[in-house]
């Protein structure tokens, strides 16, 4: 991850790329309609453009654009509208997702072009979350807790501390400080 | 010795592979048994059931709407377990305040 | 036969290819990427299976009517969007896995883990 001060060309582009970025995914969503595009295209260039923020300007500097407690929710509300469409189509008196339905009152070929839409945003929202959220898992920034920062930054040697279950054991790194130093002491007694 | 048995499997299954491709319809055949019937009645209703020129968006959002969320639903869980396995806890420390 | 058949045997390579990344490489994030290009391969074979000749992209155009012949088939393409989403979100659980085997065993090599598995067992 670059440092926030290392160059002032890459931090000053990225500051004037990122709301363009954000307008042309839009645009390919709302556009999907009419030329190649729709949801999961519109969707993974959302992904990008806060991937990129992250990338640049460090795991603390991003958070402002796109705090990490985000990404699963947006997720969630992606899935929300999608079968809230399709329940809304069954108020309506059709079956699940049948858009001729709808309440909106326009003719039917017209409640299935705002349906298809209503869908491909559910779908771009769905995907962006959960980019998001994978990239941020990989790089630790899905921690809770008081002392979460000491975890993306490696076991802490020397403290005594018992963990709730064994996953988190592995998760935190302790048992390959372990390990490491049960190897190294068989090395010096050798 | 093993990297020489993956090396002829992997020989074995394009052979296979090679065999079964010259069944397979010409290249950009217009009457290969993929591309009539359900692909053609999508085509041809597409454009005036839904007003959308886009018959890809048609076809993933009107007609297989089901389909659609299922993947979505998919791509999500996929999320949902890199969360699971990679969150930190909170320590519990050894006198038992968090 | 094996002319006007050309872009299906190439596709069969590029998947002989990630198949044999994932068999005989010994590193795990190797066979990881073996399998994004049998991934990849696989994608690529139903997208050259909906090709017509002499047709177009499938956005209806008033000029050219809905008859069939002048539009590919949309349904492969419909089909692998959501694939090449789900390989994304495939290749990060993998990642996810592959970062808790490394904290655990220190190696991403397969013959040492399979060492370090065989001795954690005959430790009990």
């Amino acid at each position: 991850m670059i440092h926030p001060k290392d160059s002032v060309i890459v931090e000053v582009v990225t500051r004037f790329m990122v709301p363009f970025i954000q307008i042309f995914a839009f645009y390919v969503i709302f556009h999907g309609h009419y030329s190649p595009g729709g949801g999961f295209q519109g969707g993974a260039l959302l992904a990008g453009s806060v991937l990129l923020q992250r990338v640049v300007f460090g795991k603390e500097g991003s958070q402002s654009g796109f705090a990490s407690r985000f990404g699963i929710p947006f997720g969630v509300t992606g899935i929300l509208l999608y079968a809230g469409t399709g329940f809304l189509a069954q108020v309506g008196g059709g079956n699940f997702l049948q858009y001729d339905h709808l309440p909106f009152g326009l003719s039917p070929v017209y409640l299935r072009n705002v349906g298809i839409l209503l869908v491909e945003i559910g779908v771009a929202f769905a995907v962006m979350g959960t980019l998001v959220s994978i990239y941020d898992d990989l790089v630790g920034l899905q921690t809770r807790g008081p002392d979460a920062r000491m975890h993306s930054a490696g076991p802490v040697v020397g403290k005594a501390v018992h963990f709730s279950d064994p996953l988190s054991e592995v998760r935190s790194g302790a048992v390959r400080a372990r390990r490491l130093a049960e190897e190294k002491e068989g090395r010096d007694a050798d | 010795m093993a990297r020489y048995l993956g090396v002829l499997v992997i020989l074995c299954v394009g052979a296979v592979l090679v065999y079964g491709g010259f069944g397979l319809p010409a290249f950009g055949d217009a009457n290969a048994p993929a591309a009539t019937h359900v692909s053609d009645h999508y085509i041809e209703h597409g454009y005036h059931d839904t007003h959308t020129p886009n018959l890809v968006t048609v076809m993933i959002a009107d007609y297989r709407s089901f389909d659609t969320l299922g993947e979505t639903i998919v791509v999500f869980t996929a999320g949902l377990a890199c969360f699971l396995l990679l969150r930190a806890e909170r320590r519990r420390r050894e006198d038992g305040s968090e | 036969m094996l002319i006007d058949k050309w872009p299906y045997f190439a596709t069969v390579l590029m998947l002989l290819i990630g198949l044999y990344g994932m068999v005989v490489k010994r590193n795990l994030v190797k066979k990881l990427i073996g399998m994004n290009i049998f991934q990849s391969a696989i994608i690529l074979f139903f997208i050259v299976y909906a090709w017509k000749d002499k047709a177009t992209v499938p956005v209806y155009d008033a000029g050219l009517g809905d008859v069939p012949a002048h539009y590919i088939n949309p349904i492969p393409h419909g089909l692998m969007l959501t694939a090449i989403v789900v390989s994304v979100a495939t290749t990060g659980v993998a990642l996810a896995l592959l970062s808790l085997i490394y904290k655990r065993f220190g190696t991403l090599e397969e013959d040492e883990l399979l060492r370090e598995l065989r001795t954690d067992r005959e430790r009990g």
